[in-house]
């Protein structure tokens, strides 16, 4: 029997295997090295999703906190972390986006690079003039 | 102790880095400012190194707190024995590499110098921090840092080197965001990313089912970075088709970050307990390293270009590396950390000899070197020299760091892996043996001698000084590191090792 309690209470362990995986195939067996990217990206932000996920708490509302809400001088804030979603792993991801889209971004160029010099992007177009290489030597740069 | 904020740990981050951002500028007012500017940043990045070394050995362990922010709530830079051995390592590499690489890049990057050098000094700000930081999440900030610059000097030999450059990102950015999951997970069950704060918060759960698939993450991740068998087949290609300069930094520098990380991670985060035996992640680490040590060998054997074989013998001397981490006691962790250093001279050196041989004879095939010897005799002394170390024969430091790892698996009861080492260094006799008989025994004609100037008899053409001088520094280095190894280990390596691995 599946567990559906321990389905739904990990739902958002579910999803990011799956979106992982498919990322992962993509990956594997596109030829298209465009394709390729792609995986990588649904690869990327799968695992981005996931740790988003973890800040999330039942009942709890966005983490800011308003001004005077407990003030007082020399009274403690009357702050409950219950009450807020955990903002640290939405900071933490906001960077590894900017790394994903870094990541794409030097990517994307070599794809450039790759397409002027083979004129496609099929894995099995540019082995194959790999192999042949137009002209021996040192590529010019 | 010398107070929380030690400055120059810091500035061996910060002055690559923001040379780095100010490069593109300073290039757009003129092109000849920009080597002295790169030349400058890494020289401070090195003394920064030294100071905080210095600082190490001296008084323990010292802090950076990024902000004033004390740990575990800001990001903290920690730099401890291990950290100073890798620090003085990566900004000493990426000095002397930088010297090397002026003639290297005008000959091969006549159009991209300032690109060359921006990406450049970012390779080495990422490895300084990755070394530096001890906060998971920044550490994984300065992997793809690294890596990123890594994929782009890759990609700056053009043609093939594009399509190397591309698989390496691929597989790359796979083994960076299985380190970003792992980092997740160990999060999900603790609530911080500080190393410190992590190792006391980790003992009680390492039954965890999370923490475990944290470790296996991690491991498979780095494994990945560093090109362990299975997973190096981006490795020899990334290496070979890069310009001579880059495939000297990335062979001596970034597959060791990564397998710094892994040591660091692994014995001084978690429990060393955690990977030896609630998951059996150092015993699947020795096998792999073991089967490294061998294909990467025989692969090298096999292999017809210079600097492809330097490359698959670099996937062998990974597996020494992490045979030692798998080991897991505490010659083998000697062992391990030596062998990265000792790994990172050497492996350096040749690469730099192999892209000397290319700037002056333009010959990349192992049969072409015949009679080098004579055209170039410092250079192939050097080559020489380099392959010995690599061989393991004393007094240079690659014979003390084998000497380790074996007492290690001898210390482990672990015969196999005792077997292994050796078959390993033989495999190793074999392909230098194929290099240095072209070299020096091979009667010229054709060959070497075939391009204008090398025939010339009694005529060298050894290369200029600022080529030169790099090699001989790393060869002389190796040397060193041999002479040395009984003060590295004292000093360095001995009071990094987890306590559960002395005796």
């Amino acid at each position: 029997m599946i567990d559906f309690d321990f389905l739904v209470g990990h739902a958002n362990v579910a999803a990011y295997i799956a979106l992982m995986t498919v990322g992962f195939y993509a990956m594997i067996s596109k030829t298209n090295l465009a394709k390729k990217v792609i995986g990588m990206n649904i690869f990327q932000w799968s695992i981005i999703l996931f740790v988003v996920s973890l800040g999330a708490k039942r009942g709890a509302t966005i983490p800011i906190v308003e001004a005077g809400h407990a003030a007082g001088p020399g009274v403690a804030p009357a702050l409950e972390a219950a009450h807020y979603i955990n903002p640290l792993p939405h900071v933490l991801m906001l960077t590894a986006i900017v790394v994903g889209v870094a990541t794409t971004g030097v990517a994307l160029a070599l794809l450039l690079r790759i397409h002027r010099s083979y004129g496609s992007l099929e894995e099995d177009d540019v082995l194959a003039q790999l192999q042949v290489p137009p002209s021996p030597g040192r590529a010019e740069g | 102790m010398t107070g929380p904020q030690f400055a120059p740990t810091i500035l061996a981050v910060a002055v690559p880095l923001l040379a780095a951002f100010a490069l593109p500028v300073v290039a757009w007012r003129g092109r000849a400012a920009v080597y002295p500017l790169t030349l400058v940043a890494l020289a401070a990045s090195f003394v920064s190194a030294l100071a905080t070394a210095r600082a190490v050995v001296n008084g323990g362990a010292v802090e950076y707190h990024l902000g004033g922010w004390p740990p575990p709530w800001g990001i903290a830079f920690r730099v401890d024995t291990l950290g100073a051995l890798m620090l003085l390592l990566v900004t000493f590499i990426a000095l002397v590499v930088a010297v090397y690489a002026r003639r290297s890049v005008d000959a091969e990057l006549p159009e991209q110098r300032a690109p060359f050098y921006c990406v450049y000094l970012l390779l080495a700000a990422g490895l300084a921090g990755l070394v530096s930081t001890a906060d998971m999440f920044n550490l994984y900030v300065f992997l793809e840092i690294t890596s990123l610059a890594g994929y782009a000097l890759v990609s700056l030999g053009g043609g093939a080197a594009v399509v190397s450059a591309f698989r390496y990102l691929i597989l790359g950015t796979i083994g960076a965001a299985f380190y970003l999951l792992a980092v997740g997970y160990l999060y999900s069950v603790t609530g911080t990313l500080n190393m410190t704060d992590l190792s006391g918060l980790l003992p009680p759960l390492s039954g965890s089912n999370t923490v475990l698939v944290s470790v296996a993450f991690l491991v498979t991740g780095m494994a990945l970075k560093m090109g362990l068998f299975p997973m190096h087949a981006w490795l020899p290609r990334a290496y070979a088709n890069a310009p001579s300069a880059v495939s000297a930094l990335l062979a001596a520098t970034t597959a060791k970050a990564s397998a710094y990380v892994l040591i660091r991670v692994l014995f001084h985060v978690f429990e060393p307990r955690v990977a030896i035996d609630v998951i059996p992640a150092t015993t699947i680490l020795a096998w792999a390293a073991a089967v490294a040590m061998l294909v990467g060998s025989v692969m090298a054997i096999a292999q017809t270009d210079l600097k492809r074989m330097l490359a698959y013998s670099s996937v062998a001397q990974i597996g020494y590396i992490i045979l030692g981490v798998g080991l897991a006691n505490m010659d083998g962790f000697t062992g391990a950390v030596l062998h990265l250093v000792n790994h990172a001279f050497m492996k350096g050196c040749l690469f730099l000899v192999a892209g000397v041989i290319i700037y002056r004879t333009g010959a990349r095939e192992i049969e072409d070197l015949r009679g080098l010897g004579r055209a170039m005799p410092i250079t192939a002394a050097t080559f020489v020299l380099a392959a010995f170390a690599m061989i393991g024969i004393p007094p240079t430091g690659g014979f003390f760091s084998k000497l380790y790892l074996l007492l290690g698996a001898i210390d482990a009861g672990a015969w196999v892996f005792v077997a292994v080492i050796l078959a390993s260094s033989l495999l190793t006799v074999a392909y230098f043996g194929n290099a240095i008989r072209a070299l020096y025994v091979a009667e010229a004609g054709g060959g070497a001698s075939s391009i204008p100037g090398v025939a010339t008899p009694g005529r060298t053409v050894d290369p200029p000084a600022s080529m030169l001088v790099p090699m001989l520094v790393l060869a002389v280095g190796i040397l060193l590191l041999g002479f040395f190894n009984g003060a590295i280990v004292s000093s360095f390596v001995a009071p990094a090792v987890p306590a559960a691995f002395v005796p």
